[in-house]
């Protein structure tokens, strides 16, 4: 078993009051001996609206560590997992976070779904020196503004999720002249507005935004937003929201016919697909935070992918979404560092800071595409974009023209921030969108 | 202005529309709350956990129903029935078992009660029903659309939002009105809202009155979650911010008063409606704001008696 | 030995536990210091209790000091300076909320208050540009008294400032309540009324309580900024301001160790109930609190006061 029982946790709990122990930032520099279990400790959100990408998150760590202490764990080290929840707000975090590495004496922490605690976790990450993978956070602001020699995304950021919805749109649907934008109330929807707004007006410049809407987080009548939205008549409606809002706000829109008027672009809606079934109705763009999808058309390992699947599901009773494809990847990426790590130092196990230096340029599989960490630390994930379609096989809408976009294309290179870079693209990059990918099946 | 009316005049009737089917909702929810504060004195955080139970119970309910073959109209009981178990189970035991322990307290001990449940509640719904969105549609589809004209085009409206919700509303505006005013037990209700000393005095057996209120609020409360359930997914959370919402209402509404809640969910209703449409990032703040003002003019809240000051 | 005495022997033993307790295990101190902050802002709602007001919106002034610092810091980096200016902005907004809000009692009191801080929380979603909405802002290194602190020294630094204010204010409220300001309080909550005979007025009594309880908010604000080194709106959401009402009942509200004492046990709880379950946090601190409502009104200053009581009979 890969995971404590509370009992012993506590014991271990109440022992470190007692216990003189060594800071933390000693370990660093201490001959790293190979430990009897691998410790990961991972934040992610079990109470509140997030929780419908926490506990998916947490499931399939849960999945994955079993799966790794079958085939003998990592390195021959057995894994094993502590959670944390990100809930309660910062100071809670970061009391855990210090907790967990200088009490449970943790190996690597995987952190946050949040950006704000991602922000938060990575200095903490830098003063403690413990490697820390971002699993699931979005923000561009944590490799554009700081550079980190101890935390590393494994997966893409807001940036490339939203330029490639972008990209689609204007290959896909050219002739729009007018747009409106619903999103949740916090820094993800703004950013993401805000990021799709320099791109467009870039890329298509004139283009009328008929209102910008940030309903409260966590709404849950949006009546008066789709009226508006009716009146308005958008040719594009964007709404990167999530969860609980995105579905509420689907469903609302369906039943009045929103769906008819104007065509949604939605760069999370993957996650809310199963949910929502039948009443999204077809030629939508959605898209899934990544190349993530149960029904990828061109799997870099489809045998790995329907495993995860099949898995996922027959142990959760629902499609894997999103989150648990991050956290795969952090899986992966952890595996393949410490085995670069564990080579690097002539077989032998290594310290945080050669693990820490395994992760620039480190290259890593998902069961859908190979990844690679930059120098910089940012994850280079492609992103796949798709319209709904409506398939006898599933009593929900799939993605139908899909397309992948390489992170290249749609992330800027090392080194540039984010809206500096979107305002030196030209059309251009639209004609080199690539072309949907056939499924193979 | 008029120019301005013009212009805009069809949108505000849109806005209005949205207004009154979304005052429906808050007026159910801040009613239960504003009686039970008017005749107990605590303010019952736990409320938005009733919603919220309310709303899980109606929806599975709902989808236990709609899978099991019943007609669509069915629903529209699960809704009720929803409402009412979960009201009459969860209220009166509450009250007999903690509220009741605790009235010849500080209030202050009483709200972090009810506080305490309202943190066993969330995790408990939780651990009941998971943390996916939770849903059922049924009602709102079989009840289809009405088309509104607007100019020259037409808007189409969920029927169980703009009339059904209102319906309801009302009908439990004026039933709550005639039972507080017309029967015997609702006069008693009032009275202890007035002045409890006075009334325990006459002899009237607060102890039952209490239990009565506390689990008719709860019954308000889980069906307000559960006349929700249908048009909104159901995430942990959904508790905590319904309450915070009916707090403002009972404040702005003065203590007891339904009439007060009626009209406070109307302004708050509209208003938001009304941002949302012009000034959307005034949304947010709008409940607040019209509480704000209101209490300003009239410190004793809209429909507020002032409390003769004890010496 | 009085109770009164033995409070402040009390207090000096519960200081080297904390020292000690910082010392044997490093990722105490942090929580300690977050506890120790609390502590001082629920020493503020712990006068307002006395006066029978409840502030559901105390976090405002908490946010408003942490982000007093996280604006200020990048061009004041200094510990000794920022510190006041928290709590000189705190302590300015109290006095401008407290004019309007000490006009209420009870319902409407908790009530406004909980809706100011919700204004106050929207507007730091709102003006994203500015605040960077949900992700917070970072706060860059503070020197202390001139010194660049890093790491461990710096923790050490800010859980001593933390120490130093808890124990000043600590004794700054105890003989607030002593005096006739503190016992004018109590009478607001028993019978009011009964200060305007008195020529005394009620309004003025409750403004200086709460602008002093801003205060106290605002430098806790700062310390808790300081601390995480990272500040959101979520710390002036309503649940934070329940948070500190939470610990002044769970601490009691008999004595300025009251507050302390609360704090301390509701970190620790919470961070043994993460531990051990970690979805059900929320639960367990709820059942905590029921129980001490339940079973020892006085909350935890109110067992160990009547323990020494007994021992004193004994």
């Amino acid at each position: 078993m890969h995971e404590s029982s509370p009992l012993t946790r506590r014991g271990m709990l109440a022992a470190g009051f007692g216990s003189v122990l060594l800071p933390g930032s000693l370990s660093a520099q201490a001959p790293a001996q190979k430990p009897s279990e691998l410790k990961i400790g991972i934040t992610t959100f079990l109470s509140g609206p997030a929780s419908v990408f926490g506990v998916p998150g947490r499931n399939a760590a849960e999945m994955l560590a079993e799966e790794v202490n079958r085939e003998g764990g990592i390195g021959g080290v057995p894994v094993r997992l502590f959670f944390v929840d990100e809930g309660p707000g910062i100071d809670h975090l970061v009391g855990e976070f210090r907790r967990l590495v200088q009490n449970e004496r943790v190996d690597v922490m995987f952190a946050s779904i949040s950006s704000g605690s991602c922000l938060a976790c990575t200095p903490l990450a830098e003063e403690l020196r413990k490697v820390t993978v971002l699993w699931d956070c979005g923000s561009q602001r944590i490799f554009e503004e700081n550079s980190y020699k101890y935390a590393f995304r494994s997966q893409a950021n807001s940036t490339g999720e939203v330029m490639a919805a972008l990209l689609y749109l204007l290959k896909h649907k050219p002739d729009f002249r007018s747009i409106a934008v619903v999103n949740q109330d916090y820094a993800w929807g703004r950013d993401s507005w805000e990021i799709w707004k320099t791109g467009m007006d870039v890329l298509k410049p004139g283009v009328r935004v008929a209102a910008e809407l940030f309903p409260r987080f966590g709404a849950t009548d949006f009546s008066a937003e789709v009226t508006r939205l009716l009146a308005l008549r958008p040719d594009i409606i964007l709404n990167t929201s999530w969860g609980g809002d995105l579905d509420t706000f689907i469903r609302q829109a369906a039943e009045r016919r929103l769906f008819e008027r104007s065509t949604f672009v939605m760069p999370l809606a993957e996650s809310s697909l199963e949910r929502v079934g039948r009443l999204l109705p077809p030629g939508h763009i959605v898209g899934s935070r990544g190349d993530h999808w149960h029904q990828h058309p061109r799997p870099a390992n489809p045998q790995a992918l329907q495993r995860f699947v099949e898995n996922y599901r027959s142990r959760f009773n629902a499609y894997p979404i999103y989150p648990t494809y991050h956290m795969a990847q952090a899986f992966s990426a952890l595996r393949a560092a410490y085995a670069k790590a564990i080579a690097g130092n002539g077989g032998n196990w290594p310290s945080d800071l050669q693990l820490a230096g395994a992760f620039p340029g480190l290259e890593f599989d998902s069961p859908t595409a190979r990844l690679r960490i930059r120098e910089d630390g940012q994850g280079m994930e492609p992103q796949l974009i798709g319209t709904t379609v409506q398939d006898d096989r599933f009593p929900f809408p799939v993605m139908d023209r899909m397309v992948i976009f390489p992170p290249e294309m749609v992330m800027p290179p090392v080194g540039q921030k984010s809206l500096a870079w979107i305002r030196t693209l030209n059309a251009d990059v639209v004609s080199r969108v690539p072309d949907p990918v056939r499924p193979a099946g | 202005m008029g120019e301005w009316f013009e212009q805009n005049g069809a949108l505000l009737g849109l806005a209005l529309l949205d207004g009154i089917a979304s005052a429906a909702l808050i007026f159910m929810v801040a009613v239960g709350l504003n009686l039970v504060f008017g005749v107990l004195r605590v303010l019952n955080v736990a409320h938005g956990s009733f919603f919220a139970i309310g709303a899980y119970a109606a929806a599975s309910l709902g989808l236990f129903l709609a899978s099991a073959g019943l007609p669509a109209w069915a629903s529209l009981l699960a809704i009720l029935l929803a409402a009412v178990l979960t009201g009459l189970t969860l209220g009166p035991l509450i009250e007999r078992f903690l509220l009741r322990r605790i009235y010849a307290e500080e209030s202050v001990l009483q709200l972090l009660v009810t506080f305490a449940l309202f943190m066993i509640l969330e995790d408990a719904q939780k651990l009941l029903w998971g943390v996916q969105p939770v849903s059922f549609s049924g009602p709102v589809s079989m009840m289809g659309t009405v088309d509104v004209p607007f100019a020259g085009d037409v808007i189409p409206y969920n029927t169980y939002q703009v009339i059904l919700l209102p319906a309801i509303a009302l009908l439990t505006l004026v039933g709550l009105a005639l039972f507080l005013r017309r029967t015997l037990t609702g006069r008693v209700i009032v009275a202890v809202t007035l002045d409890r000393e006075a009334a325990t005095a006459m002899g009237i057996d607060a102890g039952r009155i209490y239990l009565l209120t506390f689990a008719f609020g709860a019954v308000l409360a889980a069906l307000g979650g559960a006349l929700s359930a249908p048009t909104a997914s159901l995430v942990p959370g959904v508790g905590a911010s319904t309450i915070v919402l009916s707090f403002a209402v009972v404040a702005t509404a003065g203590l007891g008063q339904i009439e007060g809640a009626a009209l406070t969910a109307l302004m708050i209703g509209i208003g938001r409606s009304v941002a949302v449409t012009f000034e959307p990032e005034l949304e947010v703040v709008v409940p607040y704001l019209i509480m704000v003002a209101v209490l300003l003019v009239r410190p004793q809240g809209l429909f507020g008696v002032p409390e003769t000051r004890r010496i | 030995m009085t109770l009164r005495r033995t409070e402040i022997l009390l207090a000096l033993l519960l200081a080297a536990a904390l020292i000690l307790a910082a010392l044997s295990t490093p990722w105490l101190r942090f929580v300690l210091t977050i506890a120790l902050a609390k502590g001082v802002a629920v020493l503020g709602i712990l006068l307002l209790l006395r006066a029978g007001q409840v502030s559901f919106g105390h976090a405002l002034y908490v946010a408003l000091g942490a982000y007093a610092v996280a604006f200020l810091a990048p061009s004041m980096p200094e510990a000794s300076l920022l510190l006041p200016a928290a709590a000189a902005l705190a302590g300015a907004v109290g006095l401008l909320v407290g004019l309007f809000v000490s006009r209420y009692r009870e319902i409407f009191f908790g009530m406004l208050n909980l809706a100011l801080s919700m204004v106050f929380y929207s507007v730091l979603e709102k003006l994203y540009h500015i605040t960077k909405g949900t992700d917070g802002i970072r706060v860059p290194a503070i020197t202390v008294l001139g010194q660049p602190l890093e790491g461990a020294t710096y923790g050490w630094a800010v859980f001593g400032i933390a120490l130093a204010l808890a124990f000043l204010f600590g004794l700054f409220v105890r003989a607030y309540l002593a005096s006739p300001m503190g016992q004018a309080l109590a009478a607001i909550k028993t019978r009011e009324t009964r200060l305007d005979f008195m020529g005394v007025s009620p309004r003025q009594i409750l403004l200086s309580a709460y602008v002093l309880s801003a205060v106290m908010a605002g430098c806790a604000g700062a310390l808790i900024a300081m601390a995480t080194r990272h500040v959101t709106p979520l710390l002036a959401y309503w649940t934070a301001s329940g948070e500190l009402v939470f610990i002044a009942v769970l601490g009691g509200a008999g004595g300025v160790l009251g507050p302390f004492l609360g704090a301390i046990t509701f970190e620790l709880v919470r961070v043994y109930a993460a531990a051990t379950v970690a979805d059900a946090w929320q639960m367990i601190l709820g059942t905590v609190l029921l129980l001490v409502i339940l079973f020892a009104r006085g909350g935890i200053w109110g067992l160990v006061a009547s323990w020494l009581g007994r021992r004193r009979a004994a």
